[in-house]
């Protein structure tokens, strides 16, 4: 079990960076007059079959050898389910793969959203040759983070380095300050 | 809001600067285990800190990173240290401060710190 939703996104978006996708797209939206938070995370990677698709939503199934059980997705989807919100995944072969959650904000048992800098973070210092674009709204408020504009820029600077991932660790903290004035869910 | 000025001042500031990608070529290797039961378990403020941390003391040749399942979820959050010519280093059950201890004792000072690793815990 996850503590942070933030924690359940990490997991699942490594999964996309695992199907070789190039551009892993994550979206946190954030409405307050809806009680709604919706987490969409989208890649370009290898896709599953209708076997696999729906098999992974099942614990007992993994792709990996190491152990016998993938709880990734079931996570995500036993704490959405868990805060009166959906879960919904869809997937096409060589095109990708689509998982989309909602949580009511104001359900007792909705999990906080936890450090999603963080992971943002993580998941672009660690996988230097995936892009990600990451958008943050809150309300009527949003700020998108988008790996390939930083790389236009950087040229053959590597992402990777302390210097680049300080800024983009400060970019993100900063313009998530700035959408939702430091209010965590 | 951050701009991507500041990025190009970083980039300019960069640029031809060698060694970049030394860090590939590290040879000293951290890495922590991220897969679901790496991250259930408290593996990314780990990672965090340790990243941090190496930064921070400017330990030279010395990288981090992430790998997928270890195989051995329930001593989770596990550090490996990998040194060429040296036995594989396994921590097990770390936190950021087992971790920031790690980089002083044995990244910085050569000594690895038996109590956290995988050997001593399951006696």
């Amino acid at each position: 079990m996850m503590t942070e939703i933030s924690l359940n996104i990490l997991d699942v978006a490594e999964n996309s960076t695992r199907a070789k996708a190039k551009v892993v797209q994550i979206t946190v939206d954030i409405d307050e007059a809806k009680d709604l938070l919706t987490v969409i995370i989208k890649d370009d990677g290898c896709g599953m079959s209708e076997e696999q698709l729906a098999s992974v939503q099942d614990p007992f199934f993994t792709t990996r050898s190491t152990r016998k059980v993938g709880l990734g997705v079931p996570f995500l989807k036993e704490a959405a389910l868990q805060a009166n919100g959906s879960f919904n995944i869809e997937s096409e072969l060589s095109v990708g793969t689509t998982v989309t959650t909602t949580f009511q904000i104001k359900n007792i048992d909705r999990m906080p959203l936890g450090d999603i800098t963080s992971t943002i973070h993580q998941l672009v210092i660690y996988h230097p040759d995936t892009d990600f674009v990451y958008t943050y709204k809150f309300n009527d408020k949003s700020f998108v983070m988008d790996t390939r504009e930083f790389r236009e820029v950087l040229g053959d600077v590597p992402l990777d380095s302390r210097e680049v991932s300080e800024y983009i660790k400060e970019f993100l903290t900063e313009n998530k300050q700035a959408t939702d004035d430091g209010k965590n869910i | 809001m951050k701009s991507l000025e500041e990025l190009k001042a970083i980039r300019d500031k960069m640029q031809g600067q060698v060694g970049l990608r030394a860090e590939s070529e590290a040879s000293l290797r951290v890495v922590v285990g991220m897969a679901t039961c790496g991250i259930a378990s408290g593996a990314r403020p780990v990672l965090t800190a340790l990243a941090d941390a190496v930064a921070e003391k400017q330990i030279k040749d010395c990288s981090v990173t992430q790998t997928g399942c270890i195989g051995l979820c329930q001593y989770e959050p596990i550090v490996e240290v990998i040194q060429p010519g040296k036995d594989k280093v396994t921590y097990i059950k770390m936190t950021p401060e087992k971790a920031l201890e790690v980089v002083e004792k044995h990244l910085i000072g050569g000594q690895v710190i038996t109590e956290y690793t995988i050997g001593n815990q399951l006696k």
